[in-house]
């Protein structure tokens, strides 16, 4: 410290080139915020919506302020019939908050709507669907990158294949297939679907990251007393768990998006929340708060997991690319 | 403690055949090195004793016992790698108590054991702290403990000291040798450096191409070394081969060597004319005017005590070993003088040493 005061002080136009200068880091900084308002107002627009009245919600121009309402999350949880005021006056008085909310508009209750079973569909497919793609393919990945396959490039070559066309363009055989074996409509059938199309990925990323891992350390297991599997669950997947908790990610978001094969196998009982959010409008009008509600419930999931694994997730997507 | 036996021991992946027909027997409390250049199958070997890789042929006994195919796990062997493998989830302590977790010990005895590992070690100090943050020579000593502390029958080590700076590696070598003393466990080290096998192992075998060219304590493949490519692989600089055609008689002790006469140990096999050999080590050269192999002075290494003269001569470059006190001219003219007891012969057609006196008193002593 005290060498480095002690030397004279040099102007210089020379830059460092691992240092940003101060300019730089400002101009960085500006594009990172300036990119981060435009991917997040939509989001933040979607949860405002949520709270504002039907008028508001499609007033012209567009109220950035306005009176906030549960209107939209009310409607979304619940099915409503529309009376006439005179038959609302002889109800006994409302029971509750939302009952008052509903009866302003000349409305009554009827029952609770589909959206919890079709969120507690979206995440049993989601997440059943992502624990066995990952499951799978760590144990794929693992045989691919540890043991002598024959054709393995080959079969990698293969598996990845199933992934050079739209899913959708295999629609119509995967549905004739599904009517076949009863599995349309169904949870199973979205899982194992979803595992399908997801476990190419998983294997290809899970590859590289076991790659990554010195085959000494399982090996050294092995040798102490460990078998295969031990070894595989106590040295290897503690060191893979940030290739692990990206690619899970990446499968998450793939199966708790996917729209068409939803609209396509499922209508009811295994319907899942992308196909049903768009149908919310048709029911009593263009109900935008309620859709924008049913959009902010649907977003939180993947936002958690993600905040949850965001660690990992960042380690995952810059592991391997420099060797330590 | 064991005895290592491998019979007829061969490994082939696909077309590639890594070792083929190995044949030795490793006794009970022996430092035995393997050694040899990259891809000579001196690892596939290692790791087949070790039983992390199948044989595709052959035996290995352990104590008389067929070991071959049983797994890893159930030979009670302990394996040093050349990066350590040390779990990086885990801190030193626990790495060198895994081995005895994994045998489901006691935890209160693991630490005891543990304990008296690092002692041994002299690595007490560090048992809490991250592997990661540990010196090469540390981690080295962390991963001899996590061999060590579960008493195996024998340990095998894979370059452990290859991934280590010079420095490091020559007192790493004193310590290995030190603590194998202490512990007289059976000791297979495999590495690609002549000086840590010499310096470290009673038993070396130089294994060339997945075969064993040559087993004996590190004087005798040094001396007498038994092919041209033990010759060349050992010592540095290598020995000197200088060609010559001629036929051999048993009983000679002189060949033809172009136009001179060269004294040689007393020849011990009949040989018709063919391509041979004269084998010198650098130390055993002399610069003397009356010497009949002459050439001229191309250029001089100094390397402190001793230098490393390079002379051409007509049958090929020869290097020299002098003291460095003698002073040498670049370009001028020297005659070479071998020391005769210490010549060795090699038949070029097929690698192998000619038996001589020097060679046959290596069989029997």
């Amino acid at each position: 410290m005290t060498a480095a005061a002690a030397k004279p002080v040099v102007r210089s136009t020379a830059h460092s080139i691992v240092e940003a200068t101060p300019r730089a880091r400002t101009v960085a900084g500006g594009l990172v915020i300036l990119y981060a308002v435009i991917t997040i107002l939509p989001l933040l627009w979607i949860v405002a919506t949520a709270f504002k009245s039907q008028s508001d919600a499609i007033a012209y121009p567009p109220k950035v302020l306005f009176q906030p309402t549960l209107e939209g999350y009310v409607n979304l949880f619940t099915v409503r019939t529309r009376q006439t005021p005179d038959f609302i006056a002889k109800l006994p008085p409302p029971q509750t908050w939302y009952d008052r909310l509903v009866r302003q508009r000349d409305m009554v209750i009827a029952g609770p709507s589909k959206v919890v079973p079709r969120f507690v569909n979206s995440l049993i497919i989601g997440f059943g669907s992502t624990f066995l793609a990952v499951f799978l393919g760590t144990l794929a990945a693992y045989a691919f990158s540890r043991f002598r396959i024959p054709l393995a490039d080959d079969l990698l070559f293969f598996i990845l294949s199933t992934r050079m066309m739209p899913p959708v363009a295999v629609a119509i055989p995967i549905y004739l297939m599904y009517r076949e074996l009863n599995l349309t409509d169904t949870r199973l059938g979205m899982i194992l679907l979803y595992t399908a199309v997801n476990v190419s990925l998983a294997v290809w990323l899970l590859k590289g990251f076991i790659d990554e891992i010195p085959r000494e350390y399982e090996e050294a297991a092995l040798v102490d007393g460990y078998t295969r599997l031990q070894a595989l669950r106590k040295v290897v997947l503690p060191q893979a768990v940030t290739g692990i908790a990206a690619t899970a990610i990446f499968c998450l978001i793939f199966s708790w998006n996917e729209y068409a094969f939803a609209v396509l196998l499922t209508s009811g009982e295994a319907q899942t929340m992308p196909p049903f959010i768009p149908f919310i409008i048709g029911e009593g009008g263009q109900d935008w708060p309620a859709v924008a509600a049913a959009t902010t419930l649907f977003v939180v999931p993947i936002v958690l997991f993600t905040v949850v694994l965001r660690k990992h997730l960042l380690r995952g997507i810059t592991f391997g690319a420099v060797r330590k | 403690m064991a005895q290592i036996r491998v019979e007829n021991l061969r490994k082939s992946f696909d077309q590639f055949t890594a070792v083929q027909g190995s044949n030795f027997t490793i006794d009970d409390g022996t430092f035995f090195a393997m050694l040899g250049p990259s891809g000579c199958g001196k690892t596939t070997t290692l790791r087949m004793i070790a039983g992390l890789e199948l044989p595709t042929e052959g035996k290995i006994l352990l104590d008389g016992e067929d070991v071959t195919f049983r797994r890893a796990a159930a030979r009670d062997i302990a394996f040093v790698f050349q990066l350590f493998a040390l779990y990086p989830h885990m801190n030193v302590a626990e790495n060198i108590g895994f081995p005895l977790k994994c045998q489901g010990m006691g935890r209160r005895e693991i630490r005891e054991q543990v304990q008296e590992t690092a002692r041994l070690l002299r690595i007490e100090h560090l048992l809490s702290s991250k592997t990661s943050k540990l010196s090469g020579g540390d981690r080295q000593r962390v991963a001899l403990g996590r061999a060590m502390v579960r008493r195996p029958k024998a340990f095998l080590m894979d370059e452990p000291l290859g991934a280590l700076d010079a420095e490091f590696r020559h007192l790493m070598c004193g310590e290995l040798r030190d603590l194998h003393d202490r512990i007289g466990a059976t000791t297979v080290y495999v590495t690609h450096d002549q000086l840590e096998a010499m310096s470290m192992a009673d038993q070396i075998a130089v294994m060339n191409k997945g075969r064993v060219e040559q087993i004996g304590s590190p004087q005798e493949v040094y001396d007498r070394p038994a092919s041209m490519f033990v010759a060349d692989f050992i010592g540095s600089p290598p020995m000197n081969f200088l060609r010559f055609e001629g036929g051999l008689h048993s009983g000679d002790r002189a060949i033809s060597f172009h136009d001179t006469r060269i004294t040689v140990p007393e020849i011990r096999e009949d040989r018709t004319s063919a391509e041979l050999a004269l084998g010198v080590r650098p130390e055993h050269i002399r610069f003397a005017d009356a010497a009949p192999v002459r050439g001229e002075v191309f250029g001089a290494e100094y390397l402190g005590t001793t230098q490393i003269v390079t002379v051409d001569t007509a049958h090929g470059r020869v290097a020299a070993r002098l003291p460095s006190s003698a002073s040498v001219q670049v370009g001028e003219t020297v005659g070479l003088e071998f020391q005769s007891e210490r010549l060795a012969l090699f038949d070029v057609g097929s690698g192998l040493a000619i038996r001589t006196a020097s060679q046959e008193s290596a069989r029997h002593g």
